[in-house]
């Protein structure tokens, strides 16, 4: 623990480096706590101090986030993916693995504090999975052999820099290029177009492209474009949504890694558009590992006239762009969450209208869209809005990154135009025993084989790009009870409907799931589903009950050959509930058990 | 002809008896509601055994093997379940236990307390053994009405019964279940 003195100097500097602004409270708490390890209720109390803002404002964000911590952790805190792909790679068996060998339980911190284990939602590595996080950066393609040299590397001491390069390679598997991956793209070439055609034209174009938001909502692009363009206001700003927290979706992390250029360049001819000056990336907190190289980017393009004052030598375009990092709070990809968190506050999702075009990030006009929408939005401002319109359907133009991962061959990025049918993608990624899909992440909907002749677009099935593959050796209730956990963990705590909502329905599934079910809870899972989609503030409630809702229509046989052929069971072991008693009492009496036939009389009303 | 009365049968469970008081509050509504039903098994009765009902109203949550046992019964017996209630519904105060262990909550009552002579656990098997938490009641049995309120008033309480014992569909009026 530092010395006060120390603690304060420390703080001072990570404080003025961030130019004193409350809104950076996210990323100071996330530099105070990489000195830390945790952040203590000092360093949160000087933080206040020198922000000037209220201690019980910084305890709202300490507390709100999953990477942040009030608690001690070990210097070396790694957390493993938790999703249904990475439990489908074995993920639970190193996780238990690694705890033995470290001679700690799951979430806990070791005597020495050394070390800390625990898990997290899906961190985007699903088609190289099982994956894990090791102080925020990313670990793939994880297996004994390498938990083993982790466990000397812990124990050693060894600084994260000093470990095994290819513990942290994170490859791209681009499986299937169109016209947004495939085609070579000039740097510069949109902000050129843009100041040659002027704004109007590149609008028209977006009109005409039928552009719509790539992160799975389907808004139209120009639509948005167009309303904050001519929202009152002299300051106005971009944000690129990079918060790909959709279990299942890793396209972003992709087109961030390898596309970078295409994307910030999206965003710069955004701003001259609507007529934005700077601009924002809110990168999730599990893809720290590309901040450095995003950084490096971001100064590449400044060098080269792409991106600050004067751009192109055209002294009336002006555009910068900042990085924010997330810290594990997948309410945050809720647009008006991240401008919040944006801000320096916690990720709660704002009562919307009025929406970000026109009271956005500092209640000022903002464009919000998805990484893969900027980068669409680039290409189209050179190639041309019919260009881009010439693929896809009616109402979905152009093409769709899609992330394929769980049972097939080939996980990975495939870019289709819309309109491909699930088949297609099924046989392309090579998964012919496909026995359902979870499509667009928990939130979007569970097919099963009646359905694999659907096709993806808005008017059919809309996704902002998750699709996870289960076979006829997985159990769909596996995944089922995966995302409803999920759920518990993500709800911001904000409404009750969702708040307790996702833990009934979690609760209800466990019951289910273990065998102690009944149709009577089955009919309760979808009153409770019926609530959460018209009660719930924002779409993470909404969409919670979708999985199970979907699965209970498309999947009926997977939950009824579970159920007990009584009306009704309590959902826990009524006698085993006495057990903790009987022990501090001694007692052994008949009247200390509740016996099966005793129970019976309740089952049957 | 005289139609038969419907049997009902109440009690109070891990509660406070507050939900009874509140139907003690029906007051000479008491007496019109005397002509149309027979109180069976009930704390204003004094009946130890239930007989079969048409309606079983329970106060308070299942806390220990009697609670269980008797609402086994209720449910067995009754026709219509209600839980009635703050802590049926959801377990209430004596719910707030639930964030402890059993053992804190009985060692700080029974061997840590103010004032303790001879402090021991309780064993004796005339006291129910305590579940590890508090439960609702519609975790331990099917429940087929629900009635919110700490207690539900005793207007809510005769709008609910009337509504049921004549059939019609159950609607309670904003003021009688908002607790604002």
């Amino acid at each position: 623990m530092a010395e006060p003195d120390a603690l304060s100097g420390m703080i001072r500097e990570i404080i003025q480096r961030h130019s004193g602004m409350p809104t950076r409270l996210l990323q100071i708490l996330r530099d105070v706590q990489d000195h830390l390890t945790w952040l203590s209720p000092e360093a949160l109390e000087r933080v206040a101090e020198e922000l000037d803002i209220s201690p019980v404002k910084v305890h709202s964000v300490a507390e709100f986030y999953s990477f942040l911590y009030t608690a001690p952790r070990g210097s070396y805190d790694i957390l493993f993916s938790d999703n249904i792909t990475d439990r489908m790679l074995g993920n639970r068996e190193l996780l238990h693995y690694l705890c033995d060998r470290l001679g700690i339980g799951i979430g806990e911190t070791r005597a020495d504090g050394l070390v800390t284990v625990g898990t997290t939602s899906c961190t985007g590595m699903c088609d190289q999975g099982p994956a894990a996080l090791v102080n925020g950066y990313a670990l793939t393609r994880l297996d004994t052999a390498r938990l083993d040299r982790i466990v000397e590397l812990v124990n050693g001491q060894i600084l994260l820099a000093q470990w095994p390069r290819e513990f942290f390679e994170v490859v791209s598997n681009i499986r299937r290029a169109d016209i947004l991956l495939g085609r070579h793209f000039a740097d510069g070439s949109a902000l050129r177009a843009v100041l040659k055609r002027g704004p109007e034209a590149i609008l028209e174009e977006l009109v005409k492209s039928g552009l719509r938001g790539q992160g799975g909502a389907g808004f139209r692009s120009a639509t948005k474009w167009i309303s904050c363009r001519s929202a009152p206001g002299e300051v106005k700003y971009v944000v690129c949504n990079a918060d790909e927290g959709e279990p299942g979706t890793f396209k972003d992390r992709v087109l961030m890694q390898d596309f970078a250029d295409l994307v910030f360049e999206g965003m710069t001819l955004c701003g001259q558009v609507i007529g934005a000056r700077q601009g924002f990336v809110y990168l999730r907190g599990e893809y720290r590992y590309l901040l450095d190289s995003l950084q490096a980017t971001l100064q590449r393009r400044r060098e080269a006239g792409l991106l600050g004052e004067a751009i192109l030598d055209d002294p009336t375009f002006s555009f910068d762009i900042d990085i924010h990092l997330g810290a594990g709070a997948y309410v945050c990809g809720e647009e008006s969450a991240l401008i919040e968190s944006l801000e320096g506050k916690h990720g709660v999702p704002r009562i919307r209208p009025p929406f970000p075009t026109t009271h956005g990030y500092l209640n000022k006009p903002t464009v919000v869209n998805n990484v893969e929408t900027f980068a669409s939005a680039a290409k189209i401002a050179v190639e041309g809005g019919a260009w881009f319109a010439s693929r896809g359907t009616a109402e979905s133009k152009g093409t769709k990154l899609l992330s394929l991962s769980g049972d097939c061959e080939r996980p990975g990025i495939y870019e289709y135009p819309f309109g491909v049918t699930v088949q297609r993608v099924l046989e392309d990624c090579g998964a012919p025993d496909a026995q359902g899909i979870q499509m667009a992440g928990p939130a979007g909907h569970m097919i099963s084989a009646r359905q694999f002749n659907r096709r993806i677009c808005f008017e059919d099935l809309a996704t902002g790009g998750s699709f996870m593959v289960f076979n006829h050796q997985r159990d769909i209730l596996d995944g089922i009870r995966n995302f409803t956990q999920f759920f518990v963990h993500e709800s911001c705590g904000f409404c009750t409907p969702c708040r307790v909502g996702t833990s009934l329905m979690r609760d209800l599934v466990t019951k289910v799931h273990t065998g102690h079910g009944t149709r009577y809870d089955l009919e309760e899972m979808r009153k409770l589903g019926r609530i959460m989609r018209v009660a719930c503030h924002c779409g993470l409630g909404q969409t919670a009950p979708n999985p199970v809702l979907d699965s209970l229509d498309q999947f009926p046989e997977s939950w009824e050959r579970r159920l007990r052929s009584t009306a009704f069971e309590p959902a826990f072991d009524l006698d085993a509930a006495l057990e903790q008693a009987r022990q501090l009492t001694g007692r052994s009496d008949p009247g200390a058990y509740l016996r099966e036939e005793e129970l019976m009389l309740g089952t049957m009303p | 002809m005289i139609e038969p009365k419907l049997k009902i049968a109440t009690c109070s469970l891990a509660g406070c008896f507050g939900c009874h008081m509140s139907l003690l509050d029906l007051d000479e509504r008491l007496f019109e509601l005397a002509e149309r039903v027979e109180l069976d098994r009930s704390p204003l009765t004094d009946i130890k055994e239930l007989g079969d009902c048409d309606l079983g109203l329970i106060e308070g949550g299942v806390c220990n093997a009697e609670n269980v046992h008797v609402l086994m019964e209720f449910r067995a017996r009754c026709k219509i379940l209600v839980a009635i209630g703050a802590c049926a519904l959801s377990g209430g105060v004596p719910a707030m236990r639930n964030q402890y262990d059993l053992k804190d909550c009985l060692e700080e009552s029974y061997l840590r307390g103010i004032g303790l002579v001879n402090p021991q656990i309780p064993n004796d098997p005339e006291i129910p053994l305590l579940l590890n938490q508090v439960h609702p009641l519609h975790e331990v049995v099917k429940i087929d009405y629900f009635l919110p309120g700490c207690p539900p008033s005793a207007d809510a309480i005769w709008t609910f019964v009337n509504q049921l014992l004549s059939g019609q569909p159950l609607a309670l009026p904003y003021t009688q279940i908002h607790y604002d």
